[in-house]
């Protein structure tokens, strides 16, 4: 039993840490803006299928795969910014939520023009033999999947705390007309929060490419699932992001394997519903919560 | 150094400012005073650049700042200290300190920035004791100091201070006020919006009072001080013999 519990938890965790980054691109967006992006799924899809056309069909090695569909999803984001929400004369919250559920229904749409409809597989980063632990085993891209995303929440606290950029865009999160005061352009901030957020989710799609099928259509569940995590955890908070996505991750699996597997996807939902009611802040999360 | 004409300023289809006209030499240091709702805010808010919606003529340094947003007025040296402070509070009085020199450190002015950094702890000793500590867990004064000491990190020409005593006790706002009379001795411009009348004419060289939106008076500090109808709505009390004492 026990080890079996462990092998939920070991699949959990390896699921928890795509959540994890998916969230934090939510959460990224979410600190600086103001904004919820549901285009954000859509930014793992294109980070999932670019990488399997850039390695697999235009035969890149990994590395150069992983830096130009982040690259390419990060570029897509900050598009999305400057051609839509930028414009946007009077941006009420609700007016660029809807523009961002726009922006997800035409990506999808272009992404099945440019992918067509079949499900695409990408296989794991590396042939390693998987690791055994007290009976279960984790799997050589599980353990690619837990280094990635630990590397890419370091990354980001380091260039909060220790750049000038990440503390300007901090600055932003508090208060964006203190900052303006300061100097610091919001406008620029809100770009490079895009950009970031949408490399965010693109590395979700990319780990995730070897543990699942990618097709046009994967980003919806996947967005909602980060966003649950992002909620779990407190929007706006970043360890909240990671906290939310292992516990949505582990209790998932944990579901799965002791109940049922139909259950799979109603856990994030129930879990959205009862921190929506519970504490509409979050775990972690510090802000009041308001309607608008 | 900024001269403004006929300004008309709007919050919407609100006309907040309705044709100020006011000069601002360099050097000097400058009261707005008035009651609530007067407009004083909203001119140093439009002078910032946060408020973009006016009409008339704002010149700085005889080029006009139509169009400009707040950062390109911090780059072109006009710093606002705004009400309530606006600080950011999880961060560090340091990291305060140091954003508020945000766009120098863009221009790689670090030696500059961190000669100016000393400066600022050698004017407010206490942001020294708590360089590490959070802003938001200082108390009204020390908060104060540090707005003030985060617009400086920017070296302004201009500095707007808008009610920087609100709040505070009055040893604080002595120390504060004495801290605007040391800038001004170091060259530097203030305009002052208070509604602590009496505080600020006791420093200020000019002072400009307003009421709904218009100058309805102005004059040197002292003559303001002792005039009956700022008395009447502004002092409460007979300032004469204070100026007298000043002279």
């Amino acid at each position: 039993m026990l080890q079996e519990v462990l092998q939920y938890f070991f699949s959990g965790v390896t699921n928890g840490a795509i959540y994890a980054v998916i969230a934090l691109g939510f959460t990224m967006l979410f600190g600086t803006t103001g904004l919820i992006n549901f285009a954000q799924g859509e930014f793992v899809m294109l980070g999932a299928l670019g990488l399997i056309t850039l390695w697999k069909g235009l035969d890149l090695p990994l590395w150069l795969a992983f830096v130009l569909s982040t690259a390419g999803v990060a570029a897509t984001g900050l598009l999305l910014e400057r051609l839509a929400i930028r414009t946007v004369r009077k941006p009420h919250p609700i007016v660029l939520v809807i523009i961002t559920i726009g922006a997800s229904i035409l990506l999808k749409g272009i992404a099945m023009l440019a992918w067509g409809k079949d499900a695409r597989s990408a296989p794991p980063f590396s042939r390693h033999p998987p690791l055994e632990v007290a009976g279960a085993t984790l799997l050589s891209q599980s353990i690619w999947i837990i280094v990635i995303v630990v590397l890419v929440v370091l990354a980001l606290q380091a260039f909060y705390r220790k750049s000038l950029t990440g503390k300007a865009m901090q600055a932003c999160a508090i208060n964006q007309k203190a900052a303006l005061l300061i100097g610091i352009p919001s406008e620029r901030m809100t770009l490079l929060a895009f950009a970031l957020s949408a490399g965010m989710g693109g590395i979700g799609g990319i780990l995730v490419a070897p543990v699942t099928m990618s097709s046009y259509d994967m980003g919806m569940l996947l967005g909602l699932k980060g966003f649950c995590a992002a909620m779990l955890g407190g929007l706006g908070s970043s360890w909240g992001a990671v906290l939310g996505g292992m516990l949505l991750g582990i209790l998932e699996a944990l579901g799965v394997g002791l109940f049922s597997s139909s259950l799979k996807d109603a856990i994030a939902f129930f879990l959205l519903l009862g921190i929506l009611y519970l504490r509409p802040s979050g775990i972690l999360g510090e802000k009041a919560v308001h309607r608008f | 150094m900024l001269r403004i004409r006929n300004l008309k300023c709007y919050y919407g289809k609100i006309r907040a400012i309705n044709g100020v006209s006011l000069s601002v030499r360099t050097g000097e240091i400058i009261a707005l005073i008035g009651a609530n709702g007067a407009g004083k805010s909203t001119l140093l808010l439009t002078i910032s650049g946060l408020l973009q919606d006016w009409e008339g003529e704002i010149l700085f340094q005889r080029e006009s700042l139509r169009g400009l947003k707040a950062p390109a007025m911090v780059e072109r040296g006009i710093s606002l200290v705004p009400e309530g402070r606006l600080l950011f509070p999880p961060m560090s009085v340091l990291d305060n300190l140091k954003l508020g020199a945000y766009r120098r450190s863009l221009r790689r002015e670090h030696a500059a920035v961190e000669q100016d950094l000393e400066e600022v702890l050698n004017l407010f000793p206490i942001l020294r004791e708590r360089a590490r500590q959070q802003a938001g867990t200082l108390s009204g004064g020390e908060q104060q100091m540090l707005a003030i000491g985060r617009a400086l990190m920017a070296r302004p020409r201009l500095l707007l201070l808008d009610e920087p005593s609100m709040g505070l006790a009055p040893f604080l706002v002595r120390l504060i006020l004495d801290v605007l009379v040391q800038l001004k001795g170091q060259g530097m411009t203030l305009l002052l919006v208070e509604q602590n009348a009496r505080a600020a004419l006791q420093i200020a060289d000019r002072g400009y009072v307003l009421e709904n939106g218009k100058v309805v008076l102005e004059g040197n500090g002292c003559d303001l001080l002792a005039d009956q109808d700022v008395k009447r709505a502004y002092l409460g009390k007979d300032y004469r013999e204070f100026c007298e004492g000043r002279s």
